[in-house]
């Protein structure tokens, strides 16, 4: 199943890579791949802004506008006027 | 179980009264360097099992929680690995279940009760905590190595190379699902490329209907209640036949499609068609009510109001556009900034076609 994929916020700046392999070990969705002992994104589509890639990137090497993709909390953050609050504890059984 | 002496009787006493938490799955206590630690079963009861099926039916759910802290599995001692859990005891039971047979420290974070995904996306289960924990802890007395296995989905909310850097001990990611975990030890801390993916198999949708249909139900219960009662109303006064035909079909309707996103929108999600979760749940919505038109009409022998016909055509997408675009959240894959960009589009066009078909519905009371 992938989901709307032209939205995606990440962004990955190779220069500043030092092919620590972080990302690829962090990413649940196999966004990174390894090419010539550098990262570099291997499907950027399916990307669901978690933002843990970013998180243990030592270099910072990569920037994405992390949060997580509820319906219900971005209308919560609607009516409250603010940013989109996650309330529940959600519960997809993948949350180990 | 094995046998406790009186004083780990007496702190095990202690530990549940003062923590106010019933804990059946200490079997007793392993002695450390930085004192005793409670040592868990690795197999779940009863009682366990029938506390995650009452936290999938949202029973409890906000309070089903183990005392953060170290906790002891087998017989660890200096060289045992470190599992690192959040306090969602679903998260915690699964965590000690594939723990059979082997020795290992369970460092148990404070996230509030909610599991390792979700509370990362938060940042509860996140760096500043692991830190304190193995700080309050006294871990680096209790083993001799510098290594964390923290759960993959716990990343979000933590920066390794800043738990590295703070207290010193090293971030190695396990697997994305704990059943996995055996394996991973056994290979030397090495996940497969496949154990580092997240899935959203049948099972793992299926297992998330009921806390969707509790937390929708009262919602859909109120309007399947108010097109009830508004099925008395019509151009000659109110009437109770009114209620018990119009009205009561109507309350079917909702409530049919409240069911129709909140189970069937989950189970066909990979078959219904878009990408947009509102395009799926509108497209349940139209096969549902060409059911019940279809079905009318077979029924008997016609449709009995055009205008409730028309107003159906619009309610029922709508209302299973926006249910099953509220299981985004529950979805292992979708984006916020995705999210933001169907909800642009969607609400918009869900709350007028509700609006409009609503209006239709009042129409056919009166015209009737």
């Amino acid at each position: 199943m992938r989901y709307l994929e032209d939205a995606v916020t990440l962004e990955f700046i190779p220069e500043r890579c030092d092919g620590c392999g972080m990302c690829v070990k962090v990413c649940p969705h196999a966004v990174f791949g390894m090419e010539n002992k550098r990262a570099a994104l291997a499907d950027r589509g399916a990307c669901m802004e978690c933002g843990a890639c970013a998180k243990n990137c030592e270099r910072e090497a990569i920037r994405v506008k992390a949060g997580v993709g509820c319906a219900t909390a971005v209308l919560a953050g609607l009516m409250a006027g603010k940013e989109p609050s996650c309330g529940c504890s959600g519960e997809s059984s993948t949350c180990g | 179980m094995p046998s406790i002496d009186a004083y780990s009787q007496r702190t095990l006493r202690s530990f549940t009264v003062r923590r106010r938490v019933d804990a059946p799955w200490i079997d007793g206590f392993v002695v450390t360097a930085s004192g005793k630690v409670p040592r868990v079963q690795t197999a779940l009861d009863f009682r366990d099992c029938l506390g995650s099926v009452k936290a999938r039916w949202d029973i409890g759910r906000m309070n089903y929680r183990v005392p953060p802290g170290l906790y002891a599995a087998g017989n660890p001692g200096i060289g045992s690995t470190v599992l690192v859990s959040a306090n969602y005891k679903m998260s915690f039971d699964r965590l000690r279940s594939v723990l059979p047979g082997r020795d290992a420290w369970i460092l148990v974070l404070d996230t509030d009760g909610v599991n390792v995904w979700c509370s990362a996306g938060k940042g509860t289960f996140g760096t500043d905590e692991i830190v304190r924990r193995v700080q309050e802890s006294g871990l680096e007395r209790v083993v001799s190595h510098r290594t964390l296995v923290v759960p993959q989905l716990g990343a979000p909310g933590v920066s390794a190379h800043e738990v590295q850097r703070r207290c010193g001990f090293r971030v190695e990611y396990g697997p994305v699902q704990a059943e996995d975990l055996p394996a991973f030890l056994d290979s030397g801390m090495k996940a497969s490329p496949d154990m580092r993916r997240v899935r959203f198999r049948l099972r793992d949708r299926a297992v998330l209907i009921p806390v969707e249909l509790v937390m929708g139900a009262k919602y859909a219960v109120l309007l399947a209640l108010a097109f009830l009662l508004l099925g008395g109303v019509s151009g000659g006064g109110y009437s109770l036949a009114g209620v018990r035909t119009i009205g009561l079909k109507s309350a079917a309707v909702v409530l049919g499609a409240f069911l129709a996103g909140a189970v069937l929108g989950p189970i066909l999600l990979p078959w219904l068609p878009g990408r947009a979760f509102s395009a799926k749940g509108a497209a349940l919505g139209l096969v549902l009510v060409a059911g019940i038109g279809a079905w009318d009409i077979f029924r008997n022998g016609g449709v009995a109001s055009w205008l409730h016909a028309a107003a159906w055509m619009a309610i029922t997408p709508a209302l299973t556009s926006f249910v099953v675009m509220n299981f985004t959240g529950a979805s292992t894959f979708t984006s916020l900034s995705g999210v933001r960009r169907e909800m642009r589009f969607a609400l918009p066009l869900q709350v007028a076609a509700a609006a409009i078909g609503f209006g239709f519905w009042l129409g056919g009371l009166f015209a009737a």
